[in-house]
């Protein structure tokens, strides 16, 4: 497998604190990997690094093998990345209707996107509220719109910042049923998760920050079974099970 | 081909749609096409000053309620292309239709340097209230200049730009005609010309608001880093809807200045910048139809109360401004909207 995504040594300091501390990640493609770690391990600060919002303080980012290091953010997106934030992104004065058409007008219009609309619509399970104004949906709802605004751009890789925050377990489980049926038509999937039975039930690989470094890596079982890593997180190995 | 232009006509950016909004708006322009047969020459002379201001208004909806960006200084553009049309006009006269021409390139000079100033603006992502201190303070720049400008030696050619004391002089608006030149004072003909003139900037900023381009503006006003991470460049949208408002401010300064043939430095001034804030507000800014009647109806209350209440206009219309934002935030016009659904929703 080649990686779709890659850092090489990469670094950010914010005055004198090294929230990025030389990083050697690689991200292959086709596979669902998730990002974890305690609070403060610098999971947001790499994300943001992916996503040209914030510029390494050294260090390169390569996607599909092109150094997109000094890239802007909405360069990376036309080159097929995707993101959905944590707080949900979406367009709240306007209708679930018209942020669909917002993300799909690049390359489709007419019937086609009426027809994709309404596709999207189905897959969100959002048909119903289709005209409402985007600010009425339920949490869960904003959520899943946010995701359809983000696969709306077809894209090659998709980042995932804490999509289950906030959403009850039923939405979880359904959320998760959505990044494996994207994974499944080829999108590869980085996700920034606490929730570890929603990591459980998408991740095939795992990658635990911890002060800005990679800490571990492996799949769910390896990483689960790792006493290093309850460490950093429990402060203390518990062996109940 | 016409089927998409009755789309973006009606999509779901503009308030009002369907027949019966329509059917309304051309009651409404056939009223005003029928106006001045009903009313005398100076009563239309100074409808035309109201519709003349209402470009600058719909431009600052455009840039503001769609785009999200507060600009407080589009008097800037109204009073650079103002004075340009008056040193053009000044220098080469009105004959073979030159004073159409002077209007062209004045507007073109205002979008030139709407460029220029909304390239650091939004290039250098400037935004929130900071985009409003820096427009504003460019407008106080213009008048503090022309303010100083009254000595013999700040003249363009045969153009004096006379301090304080403004730019007199220049023709109206001139249409080369079989016969001889028509001249559009103040009067039927000129309100005729304007009031075409708004219809088709009204209908042609109701296509670029339902548009593509106008969806784009819309998101980021409501999230700009949404809108950027569905790989839109913000700035190069922003900095389109400002050139096309602030040209819209500078024909509001043509069609001013030609109206009145004349030009002070206080059309650039603090009160004049914070005027357009007020109509668009008022109205409701986030829609050009409320944008429009707002600002028509905000003019001739001042107007009226400017006649019979003199010095207390100002305060009455900075109260108007205050009751607007703390009850209906977002204009009269959709605040009704929003009430009278209230009202049968409640029934």
């Amino acid at each position: 497998m080649t990686a779709l995504l890659q850092t090489i040594d990469l670094n950010k300091r914010f005055g004198g604190l090294r929230v990025t501390n030389n990083v050697n990640f690689e991200l292959d493609e086709g596979e669902v990997h998730c990002l974890i770690g305690p609070n403060g391990a610098g999971k947001s600060t790499l994300f943001r690094l992916f996503l040209g919002e914030h510029s390494p303080s050294s260090g390169r980012i390569l996607y599909a093998g092109e150094d997109i290091t000094h890239l802007k953010p909405f360069q990376r997106i036309r080159k097929g990345i995707s993101v959905k934030f944590q707080v949900p992104g979406i367009f709240a004065a306007l209708s679930v209707r018209q942020n669909l058409t917002i993300a799909l007008q690049h390359h489709l219009e007419g019937a086609s996107l009426d027809e994709e609309i309404a596709r999207l619509l189905e897959f969100l399970r959002l048909t119903a509220s289709a005209d409402m104004q985007a600010a009425s949906l339920s949490h869960g709802q904003k959520q899943w719109l946010e995701i359809g605004m983000a696969i709306s751009l077809k894209p090659r890789l998709l980042l995932l910042d804490e999509p289950t925050a906030g959403m009850s377990p039923d939405e979880t489980y359904e959320t998760g049923e959505m990044v494996r049926a994207l994974n499944a038509d080829g999108v590869t999937v980085l996700a920034v998760e606490h929730d570890m039975a929603f990591v459980r039930q998408i991740a095939q690989r795992v990658t635990v920050l911890h002060f800005g470094q990679i800490f571990a890596q492996g799949t769910v079982a390896e990483i689960t079974a790792n006493d290093a890593v309850a460490e950093i997180y429990f402060g203390h190995v518990d062996h109940d099970d | 081909m016409l089927a998409k232009a009755n789309k973006l006509l009606n999509g779901p950016q503009t308030i009002g749609r369907g027949p019966a909004f329509w059917t309304g708006f051309v009651i409404v322009v056939l009223a005003a096409a029928a106006y001045p047969s009903f009313t005398d020459g100076w009563t239309v002379g100074n409808t035309v000053y109201f519709f003349n201001w209402i470009f600058m208004a719909l431009g600052l909806s455009l840039i503001w309620g769609y785009g999200g960006a507060l600009s407080f200084g589009q008097t800037a553009f109204f009073g650079l292309a103002g004075y340009a049309y008056g040193i053009l006009t000044l220098n080469y006269g009105s004959d073979y239709g030159f004073t159409i021409l002077a209007v062209v390139i004045a507007v073109a000079i205002s979008a030139v340097f709407a460029a220029v100033l909304g390239y650091f603006l939004f290039f250098g992502r400037i935004s929130g209230v900071f985009l409003g201190i820096v427009t504003l303070s460019v407008t106080l720049v213009f008048e503090r200049f022309m303010a100083q400008t009254a000595g013999p030696e700040w003249r363009i050619g045969d153009a004096r730009l006379n301090g304080f004391n403004g730019m007199t002089g220049m023709p109206p608006l001139t249409i080369p005609w079989f016969g001889g030149d028509i001249v559009l004072f103040p009067d039927v003909q000129l309100y005729y010309v304007i009031l075409a003139l708004l219809v088709v900037v009204y209908l042609g900023l109701r296509i670029l608001v339902n548009s593509r381009f106008g969806n784009v503006l819309v998101a980021i006003r409501e999230n700009p880093e949404r809108a950027e991470m569905l790989g839109y460049d913000v700035r190069k949208y922003q900095l389109i809807a400002f050139i096309i408002g602030s040209s819209l401010a500078g024909l509001s300064g043509v069609l001013y200045t030609s109206w009145g043939q004349y030009i002070t430095p206080s059309s650039m001034g603090l009160t004049a910048a914070a005027l357009p804030v007020v109509w668009v507000a008022v109205g409701g800014r986030s829609d050009l139809t409320a944008t429009l009647v707002g600002t028509f109806a905000v003019l001739s209350v001042f107007q009226t109360l400017t006649i019979y209440g003199s010095q207390y206009a100002l305060v009455v219309m900075g109260a108007l401004l205050v009751v607007v934002v703390l009850f209906a935030p977002q204009g009269l016009i959709p605040g009704i909207a929003g009430l009278s659904r209230r009202l049968r929703g409640a029934r």
